[in-house]
């Protein structure tokens, strides 16, 4: 889907913002001729594309302030951008916006091994704090699967997770300060490097906001001991069913894995081709479960999990006896996407949650969609933490098949919500899931976060038309409904 | 509607037509904590009940009004618990007055704090609307994260209903270590420990004395409990020692009438970890690591803050008799704006325990 504004005001406009921008810029970082813009035309969501007026690569802090005030004071959209790997569209442009490129803003500024703490710019990449902490005997905890890519400042707007948050938390659970600006260029800072800071907690809101109440430019985020050792135990399932019971005796046990990811059948055949780690192709479902900690408690843990896993049903269990193995382990999980996008032209990748226990439910009601909209869907499940990555397989280019794959996509999130769970568990709503968050939340709730929004950003410039759907577009999405699921004017752009 | 809550709504409706300030009451046990109450009295106590739990799920739901000691004895029964170690400053604290304080314990500075646990709630707003956000899963970003924002917001934004808590397993070992140590080489020596893989859960420096407890798998505690030495302290007399300082039990903590009529006062000054010791006239009791200070003296209140400023931190006059300089460190001035911006945003009629925090919010 392509959308682009093309009334005739807006060359004037383009126009008008690029010279602006040349007061708060050096010409070199201001992009605006459509064959510099066009690769910041999406984010990892790439089925939906926007030109922007310009783009904005400030090198200094100094200079984002004077960018933010600019397009403050003509009543430009900002929409801050880190490497674009976002999955729901939230670095999507504004057609009469500028994108806030911070990928000048890559360096690491502080290691504090005491702290135990690293001062980063927005624009670090995650794993690159990892391996600037690694000489210390420190990470940085939260691990999504695009921790190769993505940025620090993209974590903060996310509050992105991983396959290890069910024992080291999320985004916020792992950041102590954030630096930024506010909408009109005023410096702010939330959190401290103290454990807590004056007043209202303001980081919650903050981390997970999608880059709708401030910008950010520089994170303090906690540093953690590396654990002495981590081994993985590969469990395989005769049924979904059992498997999905096995994750709720472990937690039942007490006991707190490092990572509990579960792979379908359909799945396991589509990584097993990408990365042959030998997987078990026979078995309905696989279950990796970590432990990782000193020597003498991972033995001791490991020990529990096989027992728990056994009594569970497994029937087939292997532990990992180096770190080669375990990495071979990971390495189907990890890849999960990009093999997915092997086995068909197109996939879409859903990301809600639902309390565990109602996982093999949830795998049934996906099974009957796949059924009634007539495409395939492979699925990985952080288990541990109830968070589902269904990837519906589609292909743009079959008429409809898109369509039909935003209506599976729908019915998913809908039936999260239906299960007692929420409809991004950690890629966030953007423009994706705009029609969802209708579903999942009141209008007296939906009108609470545009007061939120305004309380930050009262002209609402920072990435405007995202996360909040409006009361419009909720009794749009309502009236669809009532027609049978079957969108009208299925071709239209609907952001 | 349930009929308690149904009540509340009507009340809050009320004082909102009336521009009636309500103090929002759960046992009232910190009333002490923060600027002093103001407005109408609405009592939430009625608003009882663990409405869902599932040990399996990790989460436990329960209303405003549930005491903090059922929740608390019905997760032990099921060997789990609130890891963040919640103070019990006497009996009779609620769940709600438990979150809109947003105080942890001795625990903190390693599993993170009331905020970090919370996954979800129902409240009020200004306009004696039902809002629910957040769920009962770990893994939710669907909107702003308002549930988080009312840990410690001290009711100045909301009414808490209920709310969903993720809580964790006992952990089947514990032993305390003491060592006999001046301030400089306990901080030191914490510092060195925390960048190492230990299963510390919580320490604490008072008197020449450092405590250090280990929690975590038998083989882990063990193994650590020789790798740091020290003396290790019997199970009874460490359970108390650890509730004494969650619960404000200890000495150090009391300020009797005739403490409070010398002038002194009990401050907590919040600090990175990393911050060299402090010198302030009067007593010391170090937490978390180092980022936590508590001093029990007489020192100006402009000095305690300079101090806690100087370290790139706040301090909050928890006890003393004259509040005057205000209880909490005031916000910078960008996010003063926000904050109005947010009360507005929540309570336009400004009925929900105004002052408590900041004056005029």
């Amino acid at each position: 889907m392509s959308f682009m504004i093309t009334h005739p005001s807006r060359d004037e406009r383009q126009a008008e913002v690029v010279a602006a921008l040349r007061d708060a810029l050096p010409p070199e970082c201001i992009l605006f001729r459509r064959e510099d813009t066009a690769p910041y035309e999406c984010d990892g969501l790439t089925a939906y594309r926007t030109s922007p007026l310009a783009v904005a690569m400030p090198a200094t802090e100094a200079q984002v302030a004077a960018t933010l005030s600019v397009c403050h004071r003509m009543e430009v959209p900002v929409i801050a951008r880190g490497a674009g790997t976002g999955l729901s569209g939230g670095a999507l442009p504004h057609a009469l916006g500028v994108i806030l490129s911070l990928a000048k803003f890559n360096r690491i500024v502080k290691i504090d091994a005491e702290a135990c703490t690293a001062v980063v710019q927005s624009g670090v990449r995650n794993l690159a704090i990892s391996d600037a902490a690694a000489a210390y005997g420190l990470y940085y905890a939260p691990d999504p699967s695009s921790q190769i890519a993505c940025t620090i400042g993209g974590n903060v707007a996310e509050n992105s997770g991983g396959v290890h948050c069910l024992k080291y938390g999320l985004t916020l659970h792992n950041v102590l300060r954030v630096r930024g600006f506010m909408a009109d260029g005023t410096a702010v800072e939330f959190g401290s490097e103290a454990l807590d800071a004056p007043g209202l907690d303001l980081m919650p809101l903050v981390v997970g906001s999608e880059g709708m109440l401030a910008v950010t430019t520089e994170v303090t985020v906690k540093l953690i001991p590396k654990p002495l050792l981590a081994r993985c135990i590969m469990a395989s399932f005769d049924d979904v069913e059992s498997a999905g019971a096995a994750v709720a005796s472990v937690i039942a046990r007490g006991i707190v894995p490092a990572g509990l990811e579960l792979m379908d059948k359909a799945m396991t055949a589509c990584v097993e081709g990408f990365v042959h780690a030998d997987y078990d192709l026979k078995a309905a479902a696989i279950l990796l479960c970590e432990s990782d900690g000193t020597p003498e408690e991972v033995h001791e843990e490991i020990m529990r999990m096989e027992e728990v896993l056994t009594a569970a049903g497994a029937t087939r269990l292997e532990v990992s006896r180096d770190e080669t193995q375990r990495l071979r382990f990971w390495s189907g999980r990890k890849n999960a996407f990009p093999a997915s996008g092997g086995i068909s032209p197109d996939y879409m990748c859903m990301d809600s949650t639902i309390p565990r226990k109602r996982l093999a439910e949830m795998l049934r009601a996906i099974q009957q969609m796949e059924i009634k909209y007539g495409l395939r869907c492979v699925n990985v499940f952080h288990a541990g933490d109830g968070n589902l990555h269904p990837l519906i397989l589609f292909d743009a280019d079959e008429p409809d098949e898109m369509h039909r794959c935003e209506l599976f996509g729908a019915d998913i999130l809908e039936t999260s919500v239906r299960l007692g769970g929420t409809v991004t568990g950690e890629h966030g709503v953007g423009v994706e899931k705009l029609n969802s968050m209708c579903v999942q939340f009141s209008p007296a709730e939906r009108a609470q976060f545009l007061a939120v929004k305004h309380a930050f950003d009262p002209r609402e410039l920072l990435n405007p038309g995202k996360v909040i759907p409006s009361l419009q577009r909720c009794a749009e999405y309502g009236k669809m409904h009532v027609h049978g699921g079957m969108l009208p004017f299925p071709e239209l752009p609907r952001f | 509607m349930d009929p308690v809550l149904a009540r509340i709504v009507d009340r809050v409706q009320d004082a909102r037509l009336r521009r009636a300030p309500l103090e929002i009451r759960g046992g009232g046990t910190k009333a002490f904590y923060g600027e002093a109450p103001a407005g109408e009295p609405m009592d939430l106590t009625g608003l009882t009940g663990i409405s869902s739990y599932e040990p399996t799920e990790l989460v436990v739901t329960a209303r405003a009004g549930t005491p903090l000691a059922d929740l608390e004895s019905e997760l032990e029964s099921q060997g789990q618990c609130l890891p963040f170690e919640p103070p019990r400053f006497a009996a009779g604290g609620t769940v709600g007055g438990m979150v809109a304080a947003g105080l942890s314990g001795p625990a903190r500075a390693t599993v993170g704090s009331v905020r970090d646990h919370l996954l979800g709630l129902t409240m009020l707003n200004g306009r004696a609307e039902v809002l629910t956000f957040g769920g009962q899963v770990t893994k939710n970003v669907a909107g702003y994260d308002v549930s988080r924002l009312m840990a410690g917001s001290w009711g100045i934004l909301g009414v808490l209903c209920e709310v969903s808590l993720k809580v964790l397993p006992i952990p089947p070992a514990r032993a305390t270590l003491q060592f006999d140590w001046d301030e400089s080489r306990a901080l030191a020596q914490l510092k060195r420990w925390a960048s190492q893989p230990l299963p510390i859960t919580g320490n604490s420096w008072h008197d020449g004395r450092l405590c250090v407890r280990l929690a975590g798998a038998r083989a882990a505690v063990s193994a650590a409990c020789g790798k740091l030495g020290g003396a290790v302290q019997s199970p009874e007399a460490a359970v108390h020692w650890w509730s004494s300082l969650r619960d404000h039990t200890h000495e150090f903590f009391s300020l009797e009438d005739e403490a409070l009529a010398r002038g002194e006062c009990l401050w907590r000054l919040s600090v990175p970890t990393t911050t060299a010791p402090i010198t302030l006239p009067g007593r010391q009791l170090i937490e978390w690591n180092g980022a936590q200070r508590w001093w029990r003296g007489s020192a100006p209140a402009a000095e305690v803050r300079a101090a806690a400023a100087a370290a790139g931190g706040h301090a909050t006059l928890v006890r003393g008799a004259d509040k005057s300089s205000g209880a909490f460190t005031p916000a910078n001035d960008v996010l003063m704006r926000i904050h109005r911006g947010l009360k507005q945003a929540f309570d336009p009629a400004g009925i929900f325990n105004p002052g408590r925090l900041y004056a005029r919010l």
